[in-house]
């Protein structure tokens, strides 16, 4: 599905990223884990687009799409949900959701001018998938309610509504449940697996709660330095001795 | 009845200023409104659609004059598609450009580009006739209802002569009318383009355009689009202050009238929100034509109380601000209308 081949990226005289080899097969949640400043966000940024990698080659589903721009990158099949939840905050949560699907044809100018009867016809299907879409993360009464008005959790629902909205092939989810109180957190877990497994969606994420990490990521990789440390089972990686040096810092002692 | 009738001849020519610059105000909230673009050249694109309906409709150079280029004596309509058209495309070239900019430096780059624009008018005399400005700007079907005017008069000599005087600034009723029609159109098509997935796009990317990126937006071509459409519009506006003023002098164009009050009319009405920009446009304008009252009765040199004016606005547009943050009409919940229903 994704493979990354010695990619690079540095920032000044800090090797951000540095050569980062790594697969995602088709069907896995994938996890990604690593102390902080490992550069795991970073690497997510060169996959989606929004950096271009200093060396190194990403291939998606058999493309090379290394430094492609990110809004290409949606349309081949990859979105990506962000760190800091970023919703459009004036804008309504069902909008929030119904600007997502591509190829809208209301999106060219003089549709709605010219053809507003397609294009209501189109928004009509755009409104129901996304009423579903809230339904299914439980955000269903917001839907009128600006996305500015959202509380912290309640906008990392929305990021994940945002990629089923986008029906991709592989999504890429940063940190998702950072800021989720630990009910919600259950709850997101199981809106996570079912992704992968009602929708066919291969995930790929990024998480610091071991907790969900352990349940439900398969593989995880681990990441220290920039570079991968190692990669397995939740089990096998967990009892990995230098993942607990890696989280401990004793790659400084060591140094 | 004199009185009133100059009271309303008066309010006739205020409402036409006002009605062009609504023109340039909903161009602006196109840009600025709804996509985030801080367009501070408006007095270019402004001037821009002016001089190109002018050089289209206006008459050919005269003996005395420096431009050996234009004046086709074409119909109106094609002088204001023409001036559409050229805005547009200046804008086109420009957007192309400076569109990738952020914010902030965006502004610097339209400021800069208004001035130039502004520049090249002045000194481009074989073009624009530089500073002696270009005369005799044909109004539309201004012959027709004047002699018709003319006509009637002549056949009712007992007419009373508060409407003798009434009737013969009847051409002005006529332009009044066709600006609304026109400003009634523009609202229209841009309501109609912006509540939809279109305009959804460019709140989008009002609101964050990292985040519109991540949904596949292609962010710079719908900015461009977006900075094209309104600047097309503010062209609009020019061929109608032109075919109105029948007079074009560059000093019309400076950023105080062509740009900065268009600004404060259009975020003091409610930037983001179309019927907010028109309204925006006749309160502005009739507070700034207030102000010329006002500042008469004081004791001050001309210099001073235009200045006092400047003021005055800037007082008025922080206290709306601060008694409305988002102008007068603030923006609808939903952008799209096509949805309901």
């Amino acid at each position: 599905m994704l493979a990354i081949e010695g990619v690079s990226k540095r920032f000044g005289g800090l090797w951000a990223v540095r050569d980062c080899s790594l697969t995602v097969e088709q069907g896995t949640i994938t996890g990604l884990i690593g102390p902080n400043g490992a550069g795991k966000t970073t690497l997510f940024h060169i996959i989606t687009g929004f950096y271009r990698p200093d060396r190194g080659r990403i291939t998606f589903r058999g493309e090379d799409v290394t430094g492609q721009s990110p809004f290409r990158l949606f349309h081949k099949g990859l979105y990506r949900t962000f760190q800091i939840p970023r919703a459009f905050p004036e804008m309504t949560v069902l909008e929030n959701l119904m600007l997502v699907p591509g190829n809208q044809c209301g999106e060219l100018l003089w549709n709605p001018i010219f053809c507003p009867r397609r294009v209501r016809k189109e928004e009509r299907l755009l409104l129901r998938r996304a009423q579903e879409v809230l339904e299914f993360v439980g955000l269903a009464p917001l839907a009128g309610a600006l996305a500015g008005t959202l509380s912290g959790g309640q906008k990392k629902l929305l990021e994940l509504a945002r990629a089923l909205m986008a029906q991709p092939k592989l999504v890429l989810l940063d940190e998702p449940g950072a800021g989720v109180n630990p009910t919600l957190m259950n709850k997101l877990a199981a809106r996570i697996r079912q992704l992968a497994q009602g929708f066919g969606v291969t995930v790929f994420l990024i998480e610091h709660d071991m907790d969900l990490v352990m349940n439900l990521c398969d593989p995880v990789i681990v990441m220290s330095e920039g570079r991968v440390l190692t990669q397995g089972a939740p089990a096998q990686v967990r009892t990995d001795p230098r993942v607990i040096e890696a989280y401990l810092g004793g790659q400084y002692a060591v140094a | 009845m004199d009185v009133l009738v100059g009271i309303l001849n008066y309010l006739l020519f205020f409402s036409i200023t006002a009605g062009v610059y609504a023109v340039l105000a909903l161009g602006l909230n196109v840009q600025w409104g709804y996509t985030g673009l801080f367009n501070i050249g408006v007095a270019g694109f402004y001037a821009v659609g002016a001089y190109t309906s002018a050089l289209v409709s206006g008459p050919p150079p005269g003996a005395l004059d420096w431009r050996v280029f234009g004046g086709w004596g074409l119909p109106f309509p094609m002088g204001f598609a023409a001036a559409g058209v050229v805005a547009a495309l200046v804008a086109l070239l420009i957007g192309w450009i400076t569109i990738r900019l952020k914010e902030d430096y965006l502004a610097i780059a339209t400021i800069g580009i208004a001035e130039v624009l502004r520049l090249i008018i002045k000194n481009e005399a074989w073009l624009t006739n530089g500073v002696w400005g270009l005369k005799n700007i044909p109004s539309p079907w201004f012959q027709p209802v004047q002699s018709g005017v003319t006509a009637f008069l002549a056949a009712r000599p007992q007419l009373p002569g508060w409407l003798v005087s009434l009737l013969k600034g009847a051409y002005s009723w006529v332009y009044l009318g066709l600006l609304a029609a026109v400003i009634l159109a523009l609202y229209f098509l841009v309501e109609r383009a912006l509540r939809s997935p279109w305009g959804r796009v460019l709140r989008a990317i009002r609101e964050d355009e990292v985040a519109a990126a991540a949904q596949g937006k292609n962010v710079a071509a719908f900015k461009l689009q977006a900075f094209v459409l309104g600047s097309a519009i503010m062209g609009l506006a020019g061929s109608l202050y032109a075919h109105y003023a029948r007079y074009l002098s560059v000093e019309k164009f400076e950023p105080l009238y062509g740009t900065f009050i268009v600004w404060v009319m259009l975020v003091a009405g409610g930037a983001g929100n179309n019927k907010g920009a028109i309204l925006g446009a006749f309160l502005i304008w009739g507070l700034w034509a207030g102000t010329d009252f006002l500042t008469g009765y004081l004791p001050l040199s001309d210099v001073r109380a235009s200045a006092l004016r400047v003021v005055l606005i800037g007082v008025l547009l922080v206290g709306i601000l601060l008694v409305r943050p988002r102008g007068i009409l603030g923006e609808e919940k939903f952008v799209s209308r096509l949805f309901k229903g």
